[in-house]
């Protein structure tokens, strides 16, 4: 009956002393929708690179559609479709180009890739911006497209790494409505992030709450209440990861930002 | 196939977008042809060397093609901290595919760059030896247009961001340029000096076009040709080695 599509077992990333992922273990079924919730720095995104073959393990096994990720890379990469955290987009490139070389990329086929990218890039609300130059897109338009790509080659699976980043409520609630309802039509599985309680206790089926590299907890939101014996999730939330402000340390990509916009686009020389 | 064709359409369409990077790295070689070419004319042809413009000219050409090669390779350091690189490395597609694509895209914008500054060159005064040899010079604008790609393609897979990015100009493109024999002639240099230019692949690219177009070689088409293309290979070899390596 139970049908695994992503499994992790006792698995650990460190980062020379630190250790970012800490003998984290869990099964997502095929169908579900999983939500990590956690503050910052707690592990999350790494789990996420872990299992879509961008980081490998120190210690521990993944496992995604029965693939390794760490070592039948091809194979794990057709599973699944990915929206990242940080923006990955060609910003030279228009909404058009970007989805098309997503296409090729994925070996869409040709004759059904012109009508898939057009229904999705109107599903985004950026069909008629398809020509513009995505630099001139604003940060919503950004993250709309990229989700309207990582859906362009039917995913089994769909990573989606606190896609609602810098969206407005509207297009918030547009996104979980179509991701529900590809989960529910198409019986797409999604594995996502979030810091909105809100969003995870709609979505998702499950709810883990990840803190230092550890999994605290696993269950519905139901359970998550009844377990810390709170009446909101985010009173579940508190009463399991605590209230202290979660430090994080300026990656070298926020340096470049800064830089970059500094110096505009002649800082690229 | 598909997937080098498409990176490569890439790294055209990002180059002709950039009009800025396409007229700002036309100011280095103008700069050199011009003040070099008529400065030290005088003094090079008392020297019994001919027409300096007649001679710096190749070394010019050279010189526009390596510094857009190697910044073309080195933007895979940009689509790093942007976030486009994330979208190539997580792709059901083999990372040599893309480590190709990219790299032939960014050595046909070099050779592009190349032929521009050809044109300006011969604006400016410099006649080739003979039109002939204009195919044979293609090729070698070519080589070294792929070689340095390749080296640009291969530093940027170990580095994280562009801090290194000064000491890589001014620790290797830079000594690559002035060591190549592109600026003087390689004939009857002091001991050193002689041993490091013959190190430098640059020389030899520097010295298949001077054979094409002022019709003087220094060591010999076959030689030229044999170690532009072998070290192009070998970087080639390491650069797709080091790329389907990255973690993010």
């Amino acid at each position: 009956m139970q049908d695994t599509i992503i499994s992790a077992s006792g698995v650990t990333k460190k980062f020379g002393d630190f250790t970012a992922v800490n003998d984290v273990s869990f099964e997502v079924q095929r169908g579900e929708i999983l939500a990590f919730l956690g503050p910052n720095g707690a592990g999350k995104t790494t789990t996420i690179k872990m299992l879509t073959t961008l980081l490998k393990p120190t210690s521990g096994h993944v496992s995604l559609d029965g693939h390794d990720p760490a070592h039948e890379q091809s194979a794990a990469r057709r599973t699944f479709g990915i929206v990242f955290q940080d923006p990955s987009l060609d910003d030279e490139l228009t909404a058009m180009e970007n989805m098309q070389l997503h296409a090729v990329l994925y070996s869409v086929p040709s004759d059904i890739r012109k009508t898939r990218i057009e229904e999705l890039l109107r599903f985004v609300d950026l069909w008629d911006r398809k020509d513009s130059l995505v630099k001139e897109f604003s940060g919503g338009m950004k993250r709309r497209l990229e989700i309207a790509r990582s859906l362009l080659h039917h995913p089994k699976v769909l990573f989606l790494d606190e896609p609602t980043i810098g969206l407005d409520p509207q297009t918030r609630n547009h996104l979980w409505d179509y991701v529900q309802k590809l989960n529910r039509e198409e019986g797409i599985t999604v594995f996502l992030t979030t810091h909105y309680m809100e969003e995870a206790e709609k979505v998702a089926g499950r709810i883990a709450i990840i803190d230092h590299g550890k999994i605290m907890t696993i269950g519905s939101s139901e359970e998550l209440k009844k377990q810390t014996t709170t009446a909101t999730l985010e009173e579940a939330f508190l009463a399991l990861t605590g209230n202290a402000i979660r430090e994080e340390g300026a990656s070298s990509a926020d340096t470049m930002r800064q830089h970059r916009a500094m110096w505009g686009r002649g800082g690229r020389r | 196939m598909a997937t080098i064709y498409i990176l490569w359409l890439r790294q055209l369409k990002r180059y002709s977008r950039s009009k800025s990077r396409m007229i700002g790295s036309l100011g280095q070689p103008l700069l050199f042809l011009l003040a070099l070419g008529y400065g030290f004319g005088p003094i090079f042809e008392k020297a019994g060397q001919g027409n300096y413009v007649q001679f710096i000219a190749p070394g010019v050409i050279a010189m526009s093609i390596l510094f857009t090669a190697v910044f073309s390779g080195i933007e895979i350091i940009w689509d790093r901290q942007f976030g486009f690189l994330k979208e190539t490395l997580v792709a059901p597609v083999s990372r040599t595919a893309i480590m190709l694509g990219r790299t032939l895209g960014g050595a046909t914008v070099a050779l592009f760059q190349g032929c521009i500054i050809f044109v300006i060159t011969i604006i400016a005064g410099f006649r080739p030896e003979t039109w002939a040899a204009i195919p044979m010079a293609f090729v070698f604008m070519a080589l070294i247009a792929l070689l340095f790609t390749a080296l640009g393609t291969a530093i940027a897979c170990v580095l994280e961001d562009m801090q290194g990015f000064p000491i890589i100009m001014n620790f290797l493109v830079m000594p690559l340029f002035f060591l190549s024999g592109a600026l003087f002639p390689l004939k009857d240099l002091p001991g050193p000096i002689a041993i490091i230019t013959r190190l430098d692949p640059l020389s030899y690219g520097v010295d298949g076009l001077h054979g094409a177009l002022t019709g003087t070689l220094q060591f010999s088409y076959p030689v030229d040709i044999a170690v532009l293309g072998i070290i192009s290979m070998v970087l080639l070899a390491i650069g797709s080695w080091l790329f389907s390596r990255i973690q993010v």
